[in-house]
């Protein structure tokens, strides 16, 4: 009885295992037809234009209201610790260093796998559930050029937008908490900031993490959409999926790229 | 006509994005300062280095003149070899003093110069041969505990050697580097 049981978790592991392979696959294949496939979304921008609008614009609500609050909060805090040192004139680089590194891009793509990525997934799972997908391939219009291709150029175009505003914003409130909330200095907040924040080496790289999210995001977003099962249940779990697997591979990415960036 | 208010808000949008990374550069970077221009490359050797980092600030007089390029290692002298890429606007006499200094107590660490007086300029690829180690704290305080110590020697051969090392700690260090 129980060796049968044992028997039955074990293959239950397995299969687990071989899905989740299984999916990593029809993911990357999905992703190499969306990049072959392409070229409609450039040859007709009206569309991926369309896109952005829908994922990038109505984020920046969202995006712009809580890089404000952090920017404050990270200044308050900050504050808090480096007065202590009696250092607190470097609170402008600690702000503008967590945002343009990290908390632009990361926080950025947890809000966007959130707010635009759940609609992407929803809106593509409803579409395959109400037989669209396929009545687009009846008409031999690939739904894939269609449309999962120009909903990721949007994506991969709006995230490092998005991340950017994010850094600037969330910068524009650590100044207000510090400078006239606090009462740091205004010259030594900007200068320290211009002193110790890198061009290249630390704007340019928050850039291009944004970048990476914003494939990573809309991509997992795309194919798990399109690989939902047409059933109002199937998409709701497909939206659940979308949030969680895209968090998990924006940390597990920022951890990766960061390695590699710091290390040079 | 919802296409074009549509257009309308992506041009915004990534008329912010543009805007944001703008102010970034401008505001937050250092694009701006740091415009050096075009430099020339001299090297420098040091015994120790301490904790200088490429694209440390190379000052003089306080000004920044140019940022550290890359740092070696010698094998043969078992020196520390650092290139300096100064700013061509600036040149500077070949018997150059090169220091390498501290921000502060805990800061970060630059190389100052100190001109002298040749008649003739430091050109790419020339090597300075006058440096100044960094200071290393740990070193410094071991070595001001060492001279207090001999020096309780001299005075009392009574005291234990420990008590002499526990007054150097009571006093602050740092006060009697100053004198």
């Amino acid at each position: 009885m129980v060796l049968h049981k044992l028997k039955r978790l074990f293959s239950r592991l397995g299969a687990g295992c071989i899905n989740k392979i299984w999916r990593l696959g029809a993911g990357a294949r999905l992703f190499g037809l969306t990049l072959i496939s392409s070229g409609e979304s450039f040859r007709r921008f009206r569309l991926t234009i369309r896109e952005v609008y829908f994922t990038g614009v109505m984020s920046l609500i969202i995006i712009l209201v809580s890089a404000f609050f952090v920017g404050m909060v990270l200044a308050l805090q900050g504050y808090h610790t480096l007065q202590k040192y009696g250092s607190s004139e470097a609170i402008g680089v600690l702000v503008a260093l967590a945002l343009v590194r990290e908390l632009g891009p990361v926080v950025t793509a947890l809000l966007f796998a959130g707010r635009a990525g759940t609609a992407i997934t929803a809106e593509i799972g409803l579409m395959k559930a109400t037989e669209q997908l396929s009545a687009m391939e009846m008409m031999a219009v690939s739904p894939i050029a269609r449309v999962i291709a120009p909903r990721f150029w949007a994506g991969v175009i709006a995230m490092p937008v998005l991340a950017t505003l994010f850094s600037m914003v969330g910068i524009l409130g650590g100044y207000l908490v510090a400078v006239p909330l606090i009462g740091v200095d205004a010259g030594a907040f900007w200068s320290q900031m211009q002193a110790n924040v890198d061009w290249e080496y630390d704007i340019l790289n928050g850039v291009f993490k944004s970048l990476v999210f914003g494939v990573a995001c809309t991509m997992i977003a795309l194919f798990e959409g399109y690989d939902a099962p047409p059933t109002a249940e199937g998409v709701s779990r497909a939206t659940t999926r979308t949030v969680v697997t895209s968090s998990l591979a924006v940390l597990g990415l920022d951890f990766i790229l960061t390695s590699f960036m710091i290390a040079v | 006509m919802e296409r074009t208010t549509i257009d309308l808000w992506v041009g915004i949008f990534v008329a912010l994005g543009l805007a944001a990374l703008l102010g970034l550069a401008m505001k937050v970077g250092n694009l701006t300062t740091s415009n050096l221009g075009d430099t020339y490359m001299v090297t420098a050797n040091f015994e120790n280095i301490g904790g200088l980092k490429p694209r440390a600030p190379v000052k003089s007089a306080g000004v920044v003149v140019g940022r550290v390029g890359d740092i070696g290692f010698d094998a043969k002298t078992y020196e520390a070899v650092v290139s300096l890429n100064i700013d061509k606007r600036y040149n500077f006499p070949k018997d150059t003093f090169a220091n390498i200094y501290t921000a502060g107590l805990l800061g970060e660490q630059y190389i100052g110069l100190e001109a002298g007086g040749d008649e003739t300029n430091l050109k790419n690829g020339d090597k300075i041969s006058q440096t100044q180690d960094a200071v290393v704290l740990e070193k410094l305080i071991s070595q001001f505990l060492y001279s207090k110590a001999t020096e309780g020697d001299d005075k009392s051969s009574k005291t234990a050697s420990t008590e002499s090392g526990a007054d150097a700690l009571d006093a602050s260090p740092l006060d009697k580097i100053g004198k």
